[in-house]
């Protein structure tokens, strides 16, 4: 148990610390890189708390494909160093104002709640519930419609996509 | 977790380390004496008897090189960048089994280092972030072909790892299993996979030639165009480690194509023998890497623009065609194994194939672009 802690804790922190260097950082491929690590950690996350499944996909989709995508759009358009003057100046206090809000909403949660920390239900979760075939399980057989309309819509705004630049490409 | 099992993970790791890092120093040195001998010359015959201290020699050299940073790179990432390429491609084998369980010193031992049953999403997840070490390579040497052979490398990588993974998906598809075990336990009877799904298999040692960025998919580092692309910079033991990835890669690449459609460690007499497992799968691999050699000596590079197009329009469609049908037949007949699975599975290969004569001749003919 307390070894488990260690590691959460020392997780916890390259998390926070990654998550902070991103939003703090001038150079955007820095920004991207702590992106990256803040994945990777969230990654290990789900890995001890016994979801390996989700823990890969966490990998393969995000740190894998859509942050080299950014990285690469941030090559190539070569916009590394941020201009001086920021145009959406007025997110910075809305965003300070929420994640404060968000901070004490989960410390008088830690502090006043009424119930204990162990869910009742810990034993009755079964050894493999994580695994890829539980995974399958849930995802095609209990919420097969959702995850259905999830994937037409995708698929549509993938469709979307591609007509609005060749829209574009035929104009120019 | 009594000690002895930490000790035997402990020992299998640093074996399978030792035996990637000696893999990758003789695949050098075969590499070398292979093209020779495919363009009639000697190849490396003066470090030891026949040349076999060659690769020695070369580290020796390597080590001894001096170090350069360039004054305009972004140092912690230009250090960080060969670090990110070497330890994907040393990790992603950990997976990997090589053989059954064998009696050492009276102890069951499973010749595998980690049997987890996400395994080929493991392998995926570790290849997708060994396309950073070459993007921050190239990005941070501040050298617009460095840039250059960076942006290619990721551009490539991303286009050839969907192919990758839906060729991925066929074996997990035929087994019913994600752990690489399983798979070969699966093809135990002599139906490896690439009699099933030979076009799979074909599909796979493709993209999986574009993603470790070998002829004629080496465009992140054709000399003529780039000098040496995402590595220009790079000097000393920073160069070799940027090498080793790439022939670590290699034989990964290798081995997981022999475990996937070549059977792993079957073969004939391993259920008696399990010691013949590792060294059938040593036998696949070698004949695997001969024949990525043989490729890189015989095939002109690609185009640039005719390599995406041909990735994006020929390459994916027809390996999810493939994926698709062969879904349909596995759910059709799912208890079918051996000649029943073998028929329709042939039908399937043979309509994939004239889709990919069909998408070839749209995708590639006589196109006028030019990049």
């Amino acid at each position: 148990m307390t070894l488990d802690l260690i590691l959460f804790l020392l997780l916890a922190v390259i998390a926070v610390a990654a998550a902070v260097g991103m939003l703090v950082s001038k150079n955007t491929v820095h920004a991207a890189l702590f992106l990256v690590l803040n994945f990777a950690t969230i990654a290990v996350f789900y890995l001890i708390l016994g979801g390996p499944f989700i823990s890969m996909a966490q990998i393969t989709v995000y740190t894998g494909a859509i942050m080299v995508l950014f990285l690469f759009v941030i090559m190539l358009l070569g916009v590394e160093k941020l201009s001086g003057q920021d145009k959406l100046s007025w997110q910075v206090p809305t965003a300070l104002t929420l994640g404060a809000l968000l901070l004490l909403e989960s410390g008088y949660f830690l502090i006043f709640r009424r119930t204990p920390l162990e869910m009742s239900g810990t034993q009755s979760i079964p050894e493999a519930f994580g695994g890829p075939s539980a995974v399958a399980d849930a995802l095609f057989q209990h919420y097969a419609l959702p995850v259905e309309i999830a994937g037409v819509l995708l698929l549509v705004a993938m469709v979307g996509v591609i007509a609005l630049t060749k829209w574009e490409k035929g104009r120019s | 977790m009594d000690a002895a099992l930490i000790w035997e993970w402990v020992i299998k790791s640093v074996i399978i380390l030792l035996i990637m890092l000696t893999g990758f120093a003789y695949l050098t040195f075969y590499e070398r004496k292979a093209l020779a001998r495919i363009q009639v010359r000697i190849g490396p015959n003066r470090a030891g008897p026949g040349g076999w201290l060659q690769p020695v020699a070369d580290g020796i050299k390597l080590i001894f090189k001096e170090e350069l940073i360039p004054g305009s790179a972004e140092k912690v990432t230009f250090i960080l960048a060969p670090i990110i390429t070497v330890v994907p491609a040393l990790v992603i084998t950990a997976v990997l089994p090589w053989g059954d369980t064998v009696q050492i010193f009276g102890r069951q031992v499973s010749l595998s280092l980690a049997n987890i049953n996400v395994g080929v999403l493991y392998i995926m997840a570790i290849a997708s972030i060994a396309v950073y070490g070459i993007v921050l390579a190239g990005w941070s040497s501040n050298n617009k072909y460095a840039t250059m052979g960076g942006l290619r490398a990721s551009a490539q990588m991303i286009s050839y790892e969907l192919a990758l993974g839906t060729a991925f998906a066929l074996p997990v598809l035929l087994s019913g299993s994600m752990s690489l075990k399983d798979i070969t336990v699966a093809q135990g009877g002599g139906w490896w996979y690439i009699f099933l799904q030979p076009v799979g298999f074909f599909i796979f040692i493709i993209a999986g030639l574009a993603e470790v960025n070998r002829s004629p998919f080496d465009l992140p580092e054709a000399e003529q165009e780039l000098t040496a692309g995402y590595h220009t910079e790079y000097s000393g033991m920073k160069f070799a480690l940027f090498y080793m990835g790439e022939y670590i890669k290699m034989i990964a690449v290798s081995a997981f194509a022999a475990t996937f459609f070549l059977g792993g460690y079957q073969g004939p007499g391993v259920t008696q023998y399990p010691w013949l497992g590792p060294l059938y799968l040593f036998l696949k691999i070698f004949v695997l890497l001969f024949w990525m050699i043989w490729m890189r000596a015989t095939l002109p590079r690609f185009r640039y623009d005719r390599l995406m197009a041909f990735g994006w329009k020929v390459l994916f469609p027809v390996s999810f065609a493939n994926l698709l049908l062969t879904a349909v037949v596995v759910i059709i007949w799912p208890q079918a194994s051996g000649l029943a699975l073998f028929v329709p599975l042939m039908v399937v290969n043979v309509l994939v194939l004239l889709l990919a004569t069909v998408l070839m001749a749209a995708g590639l003919g006589g196109k006028k672009n030019v990049a």
